[in-house]
């Protein structure tokens, strides 16, 4: 008697585990992305949607999030990796092809958008870009203008490489992204060089042109610098867009006296994608595929956009943003701007020792 | 008969005391470090996991591949060397602050009435209770440019511009005495909390002055203590990560932050790994050192 009860106990569960597999499926998320990079409302509105319980984790690198990748098994559905990353971890097969039938809103995305980041994503086989943005030079053009007089160059790489300029904001404070990736790629640019380069001699000459400003920077820094140049701590930063624009809204909001704004050099500038993904070992396919559907419709979009103030390639999601974020140039970059930018790409692994290792002897003097 | 051969195949009761240890530290530390040493003779791939194994079998020939690749670029490198010596140095100078701030208030504390010394220890232990992380976050809100610290000194009109203490190596310097002290109090306590006072008393009848007295009777005796708090503290002072990098600045060089850049920036497992052997091989030195020490002691008690 004794044993047929605990027979009949195994059975049912061994019944109930397959379900409970598929329930699981259904029933929950699990989300890793930026920090700093949803609306408030997103999730709530997705729970409430779908039924499905998020969990929502963050990161501030993308060394940090390939590290977990690379490891395997990190148990996450939707990751959002830069396209430089994604194309790299695409190419180590860590991630699967998405079933477009279940995604009809990507029938939203911008399709010239789409197209900048097939050499990151052969077909766009694989992902669904979350936002994109721009690296460029963030002003407080208060304090900038009235140390440079009003004929500065504002919209020049100069103001950055050129020491004549920079040697004179040293005093108010200059802040550069901690991304050797960045930097270098910008550096190469206004060298006139190829900024994916794979000549370890480009490099070098970048360094040089790196070294002599660097005497002139006082920090590196990817994201403490929304505060400090907020507080007027800095003013010059070769930071992200978005980043820039959030350090304005937030110098607004304390009523601060002095201006802050956002340039794109005219010469041009690099342009980034982050990327939805869905790694090959998720746990929950069916939801994540939901996610990015429920991402892709415009008023999810839209209400992201315009608290981050990074755009998306979702065209329909446009006309629900925000007027004073969606015709503001420095966040949409229009059209003839849109033609000066260059996507970064990944580089062989060599290269990326060079650049980092260069990276650590401009930054320590070693 | 049978019985007491039967008996032979069970350990002991004193193996199995000494074994346990053993087992735990050969299961959680010998066992991840040989893995170590593994991916550090590896070569460097894009997947899961990133970096090639070392052996294969193919048409039934076995084939170990050993890359000293890494050994021979880190050799080739001096920033490695460089930041070796410099996390030595940070790690020594941390050492002897806290030596020197921690040698009086373990006295004070050890020559303190019976029921005072336990508030005290208690007061050395009660920041342990505050996660090391959120500690030394909360110094950044003290060494800022603005922060309390600055703020404090300029209201009593010590300065009059903000001392620059943030993202220096000044910074790291103050976290790291502030993370370590209690590792140098409490076996300083432990040694001069036992020692005999009636030696004070006959080196003061003798006709020694109290500063001689301490020279020559109580540091003698407490030296075992300060080799102990010494290397409590040096020791993972080298490998120190998240006290450089939240307060250092950007030339603070420290063997943590370069295994991090080589893990996450490089994505060069094999060369993290091997920067981490390196560093297991010069700890290596001073906990040889402790141990010399320690046999001797034991000798010296026998």
């Amino acid at each position: 008697m004794k044993k047929k009860l605990v027979k009949k106990v195994l059975c049912s569960l061994l019944l109930l585990l397959p379900s409970a597999a598929v329930l699981a499926d259904d029933k929950a998320l699990n989300v890793y992305n930026w920090s700093d990079y949803i609306a408030k409302s997103t999730i709530p509105g997705f729970e409430k949607q779908t039924g499905v319980k998020v969990k929502y984790d963050v990161y501030d690198s993308d060394d940090t999030l390939q590290a977990k990748m690379l490891t395997g098994k990190a148990g996450y559905d939707i990751v959002v990796p830069t396209s430089n990353f994604m194309a790299k971890q695409i190419e180590a097969g860590i991630y699967q092809k998405l079933d477009k039938s279940k995604i009809p809103n990507l029938a939203n995305l911008d399709k010239g958008l789409m197209a900048k980041i097939v050499d990151a994503d052969p077909g766009n086989a694989h992902g669904v870009p979350w936002a994109y943005g721009t690296d460029g030079l963030g002003y407080n053009f208060t304090k900038v203008k009235a140390i440079l007089g009003a004929g500065a160059p504002l919209d020049s790489w100069d103001i950055l490489f050129d020491p004549k300029y920079v040697s004179k904001l040293k005093g108010c404070g200059v802040s550069v992204l901690d991304q050797a990736n960045d930097v270098f790629a910008v550096a190469l640019h206004h060298l006139g060089k190829d900024p994916n380069s794979k000549n370890p001699a480009d490099y070098q000459a970048a360094f040089e042109l790196l070294k002599k400003i660097r005497p002139y920077i006082t920090q590196f820094n990817s994201s403490g610098y929304i505060n400090d140049l907020a507080n007027g701590d800095i003013c010059l930063a070769l930071g992200w867009s978005g980043d820039v624009n959030i350090a304005k809204h937030r110098a607004a909001e304390a009523k601060r006296t002095y201006q802050l704004g956002y340039v794109i050099p005219k010469s041009g500038a690099p342009i980034w994608f982050d990327v939805m993904v869905i790694p090959k070992d998720a746990p929950h396919t069916e939801a994540a595929l939901k996610w990015i559907n429920y991402i892709e419709s415009p008023e999810v979009n839209a209400a992201i956009t315009d608290e981050v103030f990074y755009p998306t390639v979702n065209a329909a999601a446009r006309k629900f943003v925000k007027p004073e974020i969606a015709n503001d140039p420095s966040i949409y970059p229009p059209e003839s701007v849109m033609k000066t930018l260059f996507l970064l790409k990944p580089l062989p692994a060599d290269i990326m020792r060079l650049q980092n290792r260069l990276w650590t002897q401009l930054k320590t003097g070693r | 008969m049978k019985s007491l051969n039967f008996s032979r195949w069970f350990p002991s009761g004193r193996t199995t005391v000494i074994g346990v240890p053993f087992l735990f530290l050969f299961v959680f530390f010998l066992l991840p470090f040989l893995l170590v040493v593994g991916i550090s003779f590896s070569q460097q791939q894009l997947g899961i996991p990133p970096y090639t194994p070392l052996t294969k079998i193919e048409d039934d020939v076995f084939t170990l591949v050993l890359n000293i690749g890494h050994y021979k670029f880190m050799l080739g490198d001096d920033l490695y060397f460089a930041t070796y010596i410099s996390s030595v140095q940070m790690a020594f100078v941390s050492t002897v602050l806290c030596l020197l701030i921690g040698y009086p208030m373990a006295y004070y504390i050890a020559r303190a009435s019976e029921s005072a010394r336990d508030t005290l220890m208690m007061m050395v232990m009660l920041p342990f209770w505050t996660s090391y992380l959120i500690r030394v976050y909360a110094w950044i809100g003290i060494l800022k440019n603005d922060g309390f610290l600055n703020q404090f000194l300029m209201w009593l009109g010590v300065i009059d511009t903000p001392l620059r203490l943030y993202h220096t190596n000044w910074g790291v310097y103050i976290g790291m005495v502030f993370s370590y002290l209690p590792f140098m109090i409490m076996p300083l306590y432990a040694h001069l909390v036992k020692m005999d006072l009636r030696l004070l008393e006959a080196a003061y009848d003798l006709g020694a002055r109290p500063w001689k007295a301490f020279v020559q009777v109580t540091l003698p005796l407490s030296k075992n203590g300060i080799i102990a708090g010494s290397l409590l503290v040096f020791i993972p002072a080298v490998g120190e990560y998240v006290i450089p990098e939240l307060l250092g600045g950007s030339d603070t060089l420290m063997i943590g932050r370069v295994m991090w850049d080589e893990f996450f920036n490089n994505m060069d497992w094999p060369m993290a790994a091997t920067v981490t052997c390196a560093m297991v091989l010069l700890l290596l030195v001073p906990m040889a050192m402790f141990q010399h020490y320690q046999a001797k002691v034991m000798e010296e008690v026998k």
